[in-house]
């Protein structure tokens, strides 16, 4: 576990943790020795130690002592030293320091009002993670033409508007926070849609988990920042369990725990924690909650339907303030699970058909419903109507799989 | 709009037709296309038989000539088409998207050129 995380945190920061500490410094060998260094400690300690909240501003105070240390050993001025010394010292370390500053500064740009609503998260994704019009199209299923010309407009408005991007202060990022934290949620919704797609790199997750770290590090009185954080490295955590190494679709339930990232598990009940003691719950509060609930349930000492009755719960609270098609879905499949199966499929028969008729995951717990009832050719229907709206090919291999099996149940009599 | 979709098999898609994987190939267009079905948006279509019976005619001024095979020589192939009837193109892109596509094929979309009567 912690080589992977010191490996992650190594291929995603290296180049800025380097940056800010050859800033001091002239020699970027000086600095290149000492980001070594830190990576060589952290692989040494962190196994024992446990995984830092925050590996990056770990690495990089350790770099900055290391840095001290070997200066002491040279001929160097006595200021430069004084000067390095004194940063390394300061308390911990400033979370600015470690945090991709560059990036939120793009992101606040992209979340502002200016930009329309549905162009903030391809900008972010051009502007943060440097994709083409072309990459981002086909994450959200566009034409190229017609997304570079969302982009170039959205900056000419920023141009002409004469906005630029700064670092916020976190007065100015909290009446845009929803804003922000919409934007990362989408680029991570796109990204783990896509995750798996063979020949396209994805942006990493782990990069937008970074971002979603910043924001809560500059608002920590922000519940629903900490409850993205949470949300996001939950998801994380349970991605590697995700595929078979054959490339086959996995359904949680019958993901191994044993190849989740525990400590990207831990950081996430950790923010979640924070989060609930300020009082103020909201949506990607309930959302992460119910990612834990699930946690808990598969290795959590609850059993049978009760770990399901809390997931209820908490999609029942989750849809009072985001009635997405998404929740309200899992809220059925929820009832269902936790036993109540008529009184799930009542409530995928309550959804608006306009809102449903071409969501796959809709059709597929309609089909899991009917079959529970024993409505066994419903059931059939609704699955085969599932697979034809699949995009991805593991999950309507796995869809198509199920459906055999129906059938031959059916046919059965 | 009215839009063609062409849709291209890979390299392995035509064998996938009668092989092991072809009920999983089948099942997948028939479910696909009651999607389509179901959401009112199918003018028509059809299910080509594989490059290979194809036989293309080519006249240029007095040259005629006849071939045995597809127009274009290529590892992918044309495999058949449905002419959709959508609001505009992003619709047409999701439902090129559900396509259950074989590796190395793809889905053109081809707006029908409207002929309107001579003004």
């Amino acid at each position: 576990m912690a080589p992977r995380v010191v490996d992650a945190a190594a291929r995603e920061s290296y180049g800025r943790l380097l940056a800010l500490l050859s800033a001091r410094s002239d020699d970027l060998a000086d600095a290149e020795d000492a980001l070594g260094e830190a990576l060589l400690r952290a692989l040494r300690r962190w196994p024992a130690e446990g995984v830092p909240a925050s590996p990056e501003g770990w690495l990089l105070v350790t770099a900055r002592r290391a840095l001290v240390d070997g200066y002491r050993r040279r001929t160097v001025s006595q200021r430069a030293i004084e000067g390095l010394a004194a940063e390394a010292r300061e308390g911990a370390w400033d979370e600015r320091d470690a945090f991709p500053d560059e990036r939120l500064r793009l992101l606040c740009l992209c979340a502002h009002p200016a930009v329309d609503p549905g162009t903030r998260t391809p900008l972010m994704l051009a502007t943060v993670f440097g994709l083409e019009a072309e990459r981002i199209a086909g994450l959200f299923l566009v034409s190229p033409a017609a997304m570079a010309g969302r982009l170039v407009r959205a900056k000419a408005r920023l141009r002409e508007l004469g906005i630029v991007p700064e670092t916020p202060r976190p007065d100015e990022l909290r009446p845009r926070l929803d804003a922000v934290l919409e934007t990362i949620y989408a680029a991570y919704g796109a990204h783990w849609d896509t995750a798996f797609s063979e020949g396209v790199e994805p942006f990493a997750g782990p990069s937008l988990v970074g971002l979603a770290r910043g924001v809560a590090a500059m608002l920590p009185d922000e519940p629903e920042a900490l409850g993205l954080l949470a949300l996001l490295l939950s998801c994380e955590a349970r991605s590697p369990a995700r595929r078979t190494p054959l490339g086959e679709f996995v359904p949680l339930d019958e993901q191994d725990p044993a190849l989740w990232n525990r400590a990207a598990l831990v950081e996430s009940e950790a923010a979640l924690r924070r989060a609930a003691a300020l009082g103020r719950p909201g949506r990607f509060q309930w959302e992460a909650a119910i990612g834990s609930a699930h946690i808990e349930r598969m290795v959590g000492r609850r059993t049978g339907g009760g770990g399901w009755a809390e997931v209820v719960a908490l999609y029942e609270a989750l849809v009072l303030v985001s009635p997405t098609i998404g929740a309200l879905v899992g809220r059925a499949v929820a009832r269902m699970e936790a036993g109540d199966a008529a009184r799930g499929l009542a409530e995928l028969d309550a959804l608006p058909p306009e809102r449903v008729a071409t969501y796959g995951p809709y059709w597929a717990a309609r089909s899991e419903a009917t079959r529970r009832l024993g409505r066994t050719e419903d059931a059939v229907a609704a699955a085969d109507r599932a697979i034809g709206l699949a995009t991805d090919p593991a999950v309507r291999q796995w869809l198509q799989l199920r459906r055999s099996g129906l059938r031959a149940v059916a046919e059965g009599g | 709009m009215k839009t063609m979709m062409l849709i291209y098999e890979g390299p392995d898609g035509f064998a996938d037709r009668a092989n092991e994987r072809a009920q999983e190939y089948w099942g997948a267009w028939s479910a696909y296309t009651e999607a389509l079905a179901a959401a009112g948006i199918v003018v028509e279509g059809a299910v080509l038989q594989t490059p290979e019976s194809s036989t293309t005619v080519r006249v240029s001024g007095s040259d005629r000539s006849v071939q045995d095979g597809p127009f274009l020589e290529a590892k992918e192939g044309l495999g058949g088409y449905i002419v959709l009837d959508v609001p505009d193109l992003e619709t047409a892109i999701e439902w090129a998207a559900r396509a259950p596509q074989t590796p190395g094929g793809g889905i053109e979309l081809r707006p029908l050129l409207e002929m309107s009567s001579a003004a």
